[in-house]
């Protein structure tokens, strides 16, 4: 015995330490795995040793292993058998391996309670720290709830250095067990006053953090933190008390006015940086409502940016900027005078300063420095070195010049002559987004089209230049524009014959083929247009000439590879060979030929279709083929639906939204928006331009008097647009001065508006050009949409949930209404059993039937629908099928929403899971562990409805995903609020670990129903029901392949029999493809073979006769009897 | 969303050693890993020139070189970046202190170390003693406690 421990301890002194370790992996560079595999092994020998000292050495090596990321959660084990040494070294190391290796589902963690809550009472107070210390790492809602009695006694140990951890803690504490909260909370606050000033800047920290998540609970320590604000010295608490108040005064505006004082203090006095920082930022993001304060402390805060921008700092200067980026969205004015230096910093060495700034140039422009600007960054581009950043310039150059509808733009044949300029840009990848701002203005600025015209076809001519590497210069995009605009608008062009000769040179036949294909298109318009004017001269031959040659040239782009150009090539071929015909005897064919491509193509607006009224005769909602015969007695249903509906779409119905209803609806957003706190007022000028925008039409299109000729030989400078439209600018001013002038004398009063000398205002500009601005179309619409109106006339708040899981819509329990605790006469069908437990019992048993009879035609027609969308599916590709499956849920979906409406409940929540391939570029995440789950919520109360919080309880193996740093309870904000009678989705990914087995998740969505006058916090419960038929892809299968599948013999096999199913085989072949997702490989007699494959790839393999049996063969036993299960069912309630 | 003032603390070296790394949200250890070469990655990238703070999916980090290490913070994007970059000065500062003036090498062998020192500095992502005497006061009674019994003496010394 004796001899085993000397010699246990002489082998010990040849045991690795972690120095020997670290030095052995760096002496072994080359076979560095190798190594550390031996001293795993060597590790792993050692932890079976009986000696703590052995095993905490052996523990130390593996924490630095795990950083290498070499996996160690097989040692958990010994790292707790460490801890729970009574010897603080090996204790601390233990605690070390354990706060780095153990997070929250290391099994092993709930052995550990009892040996932390003895550490935690540990005289010894380093002890008790190491223990604070490693908690605060793997802290489990479990470990919480134990501890947190003892952590809270622990608030008020006797040594600050305890108190201090104990208080910190506590905030993760209520992280993970947040009914610890309130019974902590008043020590919490003693904390604030403690002695100590560790203590209490720990527990300002612990409160700031609290108070960021809920602010309301918190309003009532304002004063204490007021007080604290103006006696601490220690700018790491004020920023933290900074950053409290910042949260705290959206909900109360009297705080604002308090603080501002003591804030603007802080930015005169303090010369810390990060302090200065967060107050500016505080003051920026603040709603200090005395008007005059603000005004004077925004340009405090100005000031001070500017100094931070001006510094050497990198750091200083970055900060700067993104403050003023922030300024920049409520007091455009007092940085716009910033522009100077903010156009500096586009110089500077630092990338990201650079892309800063040209943020912020973005929200600077105005019609008067649009030019100055983008002159300023046609420079740089010139200058920049790296593609990437000159990229950046260049979509920025577009997005500034087009943003809103053009509204800075006032001369736009500057503008094409920027774009023009910009196709001199050498391998940028942005060609296809100058060409559509080509194609754009061209189309939408009528004035604009001569000018276009001759800059493209100089571009056409030109081609050469553009594309030095055909196939992989993206530049070569914008010859598509140029082609096009040229052969649209070709009655423009100068010298036609010459554009038509550059676009059938031979080399055009390089480009990419969707460019040819446009070119060989448009070659034939502008054919027809040459036709059409050489038709009038007496010499045919020119005439004859362009037919040769077309036919000369056009053969090149018959045979090409391309088919689209190739069809259009052969197509135009003969068209033009006939032609030829034709002029030999001497037929006029002009007119006919440019019949080809008469119409002149006018914008439309997004929404117009909705303008078009439905033609008589026709219903959209009528079935196209003879439906299923189970649901041809509800065949009335949609139509019913449909003439409900029809007023919506016709003319009478935008005209009735008239003046008056706008105005209404005007006052209604504009309460709406006083009552918001976050809702940021723009400031008066800017609403008056956004007034003048879209009504321009009274605005003179004033045409420019050319002294000099536009059309240049070459490439055009932008720089001569600029001068030319100061001029014009110059020119109107005068003249309306002169008007003025005239005014005035007429009137002769005395009330003259110093409208002379000074520095012309915005609205002073006129454009040179009119832009088709679309929008104006349909106004009522387009603000019907943007704002989301609530209605005026709320008054009763009744809500109501109603859940579907779309997947199984035939299954009555599905449809499950839950009640919330204010509804009233929500319906319950006795019939709902397992999941209605969430429906409070207490509504009227009359309605509830009426609701389930409608309910029952609303399934009957879902199912149409559905089977409808399934119908349309794309019969072959496995992709565009696995693609099409969430778009067939959500078009069923938005069915089963309008179905909805006829429904009594006022607050609709749907619920459809369907799986879908995730393609995440950077292929982390693997296929099939993700289920997006669509949730249409609409709001059929009359409350707007908001700060909506979804929320599920995770189970081991389906988990909602959260943001990253989100705790696992946390809920997920639905990214919009409801106005009445509004819907919208919300999608929700869940991570599924095992979907052999079906799953139901309980969830919350909380909500804030506001009324004019009070707002409550509500609460609705529901359930998630994941099928495993919603993990299964209806994936089409060959026969053959079907046939080799079975054969594998990997596949287990289960049968089951239907009872008392009597439809047609058919019918039921279709239940089976549509509710499973199935698809059906072959049909032969009596029975049919049908495949399915999961997310995750498992192969489902039916054959179902028609003696109603199924015999299922799938390569997971487990997942197939859930899917047999589930098939059951559907039929069972038939 | 949890508000942290830091997610976590990464430090490596010039050619992407990773050399420390403190979490203070529980993320699994494949996430820490591609969380870990990507930032590694783009802030190697970055010209020394270049200012130390970046976004990062919906992060900040802050970074900052001192010789041949980075140390690297991820806040939340309401949060101070000076004021982060104030705590990894602070830590270096505490780094130096402790070991006399630190290199690559002290923090590569005595990593223990490193963390103990960081642990007493931090709390959970907050900063928990910023007083730099009774972070070092601290660590320096621990290593007292911990060196009593640091030599194991064989068993026939006993």
């Amino acid at each position: 015995m004796a001899l085993k421990i000397v010699k246990g301890s002489i082998d010990r002194m040849f045991d690795k330490n972690l120095q020997d370790l670290v030095r052995g992996i760096r002496n072994h560079k080359e076979d560095e795995a190798k190594y550390i595999s031996t001293c795993i092994d060597e590790i792993k020998q050692e932890l079976k040793q009986d000696n703590i000292a052995v095993k905490a050495n052996a523990v130390c090596k593996l924490t630095y292993l795990q950083m290498l990321g070499y996996d160690v959660s097989w040692a958990a084990f010994n790292i707790v058998e460490v801890m729970s040494s009574s010897k603080f070294t090996y204790k601390r190391i233990g605690y070390l391996a354990a706060s780095q290796c153990f997070h929250e589902n290391t099994d092993v963690i709930m052995l550990t309670t009892n040996q932390i809550r003895k550490d935690l009472s540990s005289p010894n107070q380093y002890d008790t720290g190491v223990a604070l210390t490693g908690l605060s790492c793997f802290v489990t809602p479990d470990l919480a709830r134990d501890l947190a009695n003892d952590i809270m006694t622990l608030m008020s140990h006797t040594k600050p250095y305890i108190r201090k951890k104990a208080v910190l803690i506590m905030y993760k504490v209520f992280l993970k067990y947040p009914e610890s909260l309130r019974p902590a909370f008043p020590r919490l606050k003693e904390k604030l006053e403690d002695p100590d000033p560790g203590v209490q800047s720990a527990a300002v920290n612990v409160i700031c953090e609290l108070a960021r998540r809920n602010p309301k609970n918190y309003l009532s320590l304002a004063p204490l933190f007021f007080k604290l604000m103006t006696s601490s010295t220690n700018n790491w608490v004020l920023i933290k008390i900074i950053k409290l108040f910042g949260a705290l005064t959206p909900l109360e505006p009297r705080l604002g006015k308090k603080l501002i004082e003591p804030l603007t203090n802080l930015i005169h006095s303090t010369s810390a940086m990060s302090l200065l920082y967060e107050c500016v930022n505080t003051v920026i993001a603040g709603q200090y409502s005395c008007s005059v304060g603000r005004i004077k402390s925004h340009l405090l805060c100005v000031q001070k940016l500017r100094i931070l921008i001006e510094d050497s700092d990198q750091n200083l200067k970055y900060l700067g900027l993104l403050a003023m980026s922030k300024i920049l969205k409520t007091h455009p004015k007092s940085v716009q005078s910033h522009k100077d230096l903010i156009l500096q910093c586009l110089d500077d060495k630092d990338e990201s300063i650079r892309l800063r700034a040209l943020d912020l140039l973005y929200g600077m422009v105005s019609k008067k420095n649009l030019m100055e600007i983008v002159k300023k960054l046609m420079i740089h581009v010139d200058k920049a070195e790296g593609t990437t950043y000159r990229d950046e310039l260049l979509t920025k150059i577009i997005d500034i010049c087009s943003q809103s509808n053009y509204q800075y733009i006032t001369n736009f044949e500057w503008y094409i002559s920027i774009l023009v300029e910009l196709t001199r840009l050498e391998g940028t990848r942005h060609g296809h987004l100058i060409a559509s701002q080509m194609l754009d203005v061209a189309i939408r600025v009528k004035a604009i089209r001569v000018f276009a015209v001759a800059q493209m076809a100089t571009l056409l001519d030109n081609a050469h230049l553009l594309t030095g590497n055909m196939q992989r210069n993206g530049i070569c995009e914008v010859l598509y524009a140029a082609a096009w605009i040229c052969g649209e608008f070709s009655e423009h062009l100068e010298n036609p014959v010459q554009t038509l000769e550059a676009m059938l040179r031979p080399k055009v036949a390089t480009l990419p083929g969707h460019i040819q294909a446009v070119y060989v298109q448009n070659a034939a318009k502008l054919f027809a247009t040459i036709l059409k004017n050489q038709e009038g001269n007496t010499d045919s031959t020119a005439a004859q000439e362009t037919s040769q040659m077309m036919i000369d040239r056009l053969p090149l782009f018959v045979q090409s590879a391309n088919l689209e150009v190739q069809e259009r090539a052969s197509c135009i071929l003969q068209l033009v060979k006939y032609i030829q015909k034709l002029q030999q005897k001497d037929v006029e064919v002009a007119e006919e030929v440019s019949a080809l491509f008469a119409g002149e193509l006018n914008p439309v607006a997004p929404k117009a279709q909705k303008k078009v009224p439905v033609p008589e005769g026709l219903d959209l909602d009528a079935w196209i083929n003879e439906p299923p015969s189970e649901s041809e007695s509800e065949d009335e249903q949609p139509k019913a639906i449909f003439t409900k509906e029809e007023p919506k779409h016709s003319r009478p119905r935008h005209t009735e939204v008239d003046e008056k209803e706008l105005a209404r609806r005007r006052e209604a957003r504009k309460q709406e928006q006083a009552n918001n706190p976050f809702y940021i007022k723009a400031s008066p000028s800017s609403q008056k331009v956004y007034q003048e925008a879209p009504g321009v039409e009274h605005i003179p299109v004033v045409q420019i008097d050319l002294s000099v000729p536009l059309k240049v030989p070459g490439l055009p400078m932008s720089d001569q647009y600029v001068k030319l439209e100061e001029e014009r600018r110059q020119k109107e001013r005068a003249e309306k001065k002169k008007k003025e002038k005239k005014k005035r004398k007429e009137k002769r009063s005395g009330r003259g508006k110093k409208h002379d000398s000074g520095p012309e205002s915005e609205e002073d500009i006129t454009p040179a050009h009119v832009v088709d601005i679309v929008t104006e179309e349909m106004p009522e619409v387009a603000q019907e949409d943007q704002n989301h109106l609530p209605s005026p006339y709320l008054c009763r708040v009744k809500i109501c949930i109603c859940m579907f899981c779309l997947c199984r819509p035939l299954a009555d329990s599905e449809k499950l209404p839950v009640r919330s605790h204010r509804a009233a006469g929500a319906p319950k069908s006795p019939a709902e059993d397992g999941e209605a437990e969430n429906a409070t019992p207490q509504e009227p048993k009359k309605k509830s039937s009426k609701e389930k009879r409608d309910k029952k035609k609303d399934k009957e027609r879902d199912r149409k629908v559905r089977l409808r969308c399934w119908k349309h599916l794309p019969p072959s590709g496995h992709k565009s099928d696995s693609r099409s499956t969430p778009s067939e849920g959500r078009t069923a979906a938005r069915r089963q929403l309008r179905r909805c409406n006829l429904m009594t409940q006022c607050f609709t929540f749907l619920v459809f899971p369907f799986s879908r391939k995730v393609c995440d570029i950077q292929g982390n995440l693997q296929d099939g562990s993700q289920v997006v789950v669509s949730v249409i919520f609409e709001n059929k109360s009359d409350s707007f409805l908001k700060s909506m919080e979804f929320n599920v309880l995770d189970s081991l193996n389906s988990k909602l995903q959260r943001p990253e740093g989100s705790g696992p309870h946390d809920g997920l904000t639905v990214p919009f609020q409801l106005p009445p009678g509004v819907s919208n989705e919300a999608r929700f990914v869940f991570t599924v670990q095992s979907i052999v087995m079906p799953q139901k998740l309980k969830g919350t969505l909380t909500f804030i129903v506001k009324n004019e006058d009070s707002s409550t916090h509500e609460k609705l419960d529901f359930k998630l029901h994941f099928t495993c038929t919603s993990y299964l892809i209806t994936t089409p299968c060959y026969s053959d392949a079907f046939a080799k599948l079975l054969e594998s013999g990997d596949l287990k096999s289960s049968s089951v029999r239907l009872e008392g199913v009597n439809m047609p085989f058919h019918h039921l072949l279709a239940r089976i493809c549509f509710h499973h997702h199935f698809s059906v490989v072959e049909r032969i007699n009596s029975c049919a073979s049908m495949y399915s494959r999961s997310i995750q790839g498992h192969h489902v393999c039916l054959l179902v006769k028609t003696t109603v049996s199924i015999d299922a063969k799938c390569d997971e036993p487990t997942l197939l009897g859930n899917v047999l299960d589930e098939i059951k069912q559907t039929f069972s309630q038939c | 969303m949890p508000f942290l003032c830091l997610f976590f603390m990464l430090l490596f070296s010039r050619q992407g050693k990773l050399r420390l790394q403190k979490w203070y949200v529980p993320l699994s250890d494949k996430e820490k890993k591609k969380i870990t070469r990507e930032l590694v990655q783009t802030v190697l990238a970055r010209k020394p020139k270049m200012c130390s703070f970046l976004e990062w999916r919906d992060l900040k980090i802050v970074y900052k070189r001192y010789a041949s290490l980075y140390f690297c913070c991820a806040i939340e994007d309401q949060d101070n970046e000076l004021i982060t970059l104030e705590i990894i000065h602070r830590y270096v500062e505490l780094l130096d202190k402790y070991f006399g003036s630190v290199c690559e090498l002290d923090i590569i062998f005595n990593f223990e170390k490193a963390y103990f020192i960081l642990d007493e500095f931090l709390l959970g992502g907050e900063a928990q003693e910023t007083s730099k005497k009774n972070v070092l006061k601290a660590i320096e009674q621990a290593d007292l406690l911990q060196e009593v019994r640091y030599v194991i003496k064989p068993p026939w010394e006993q």
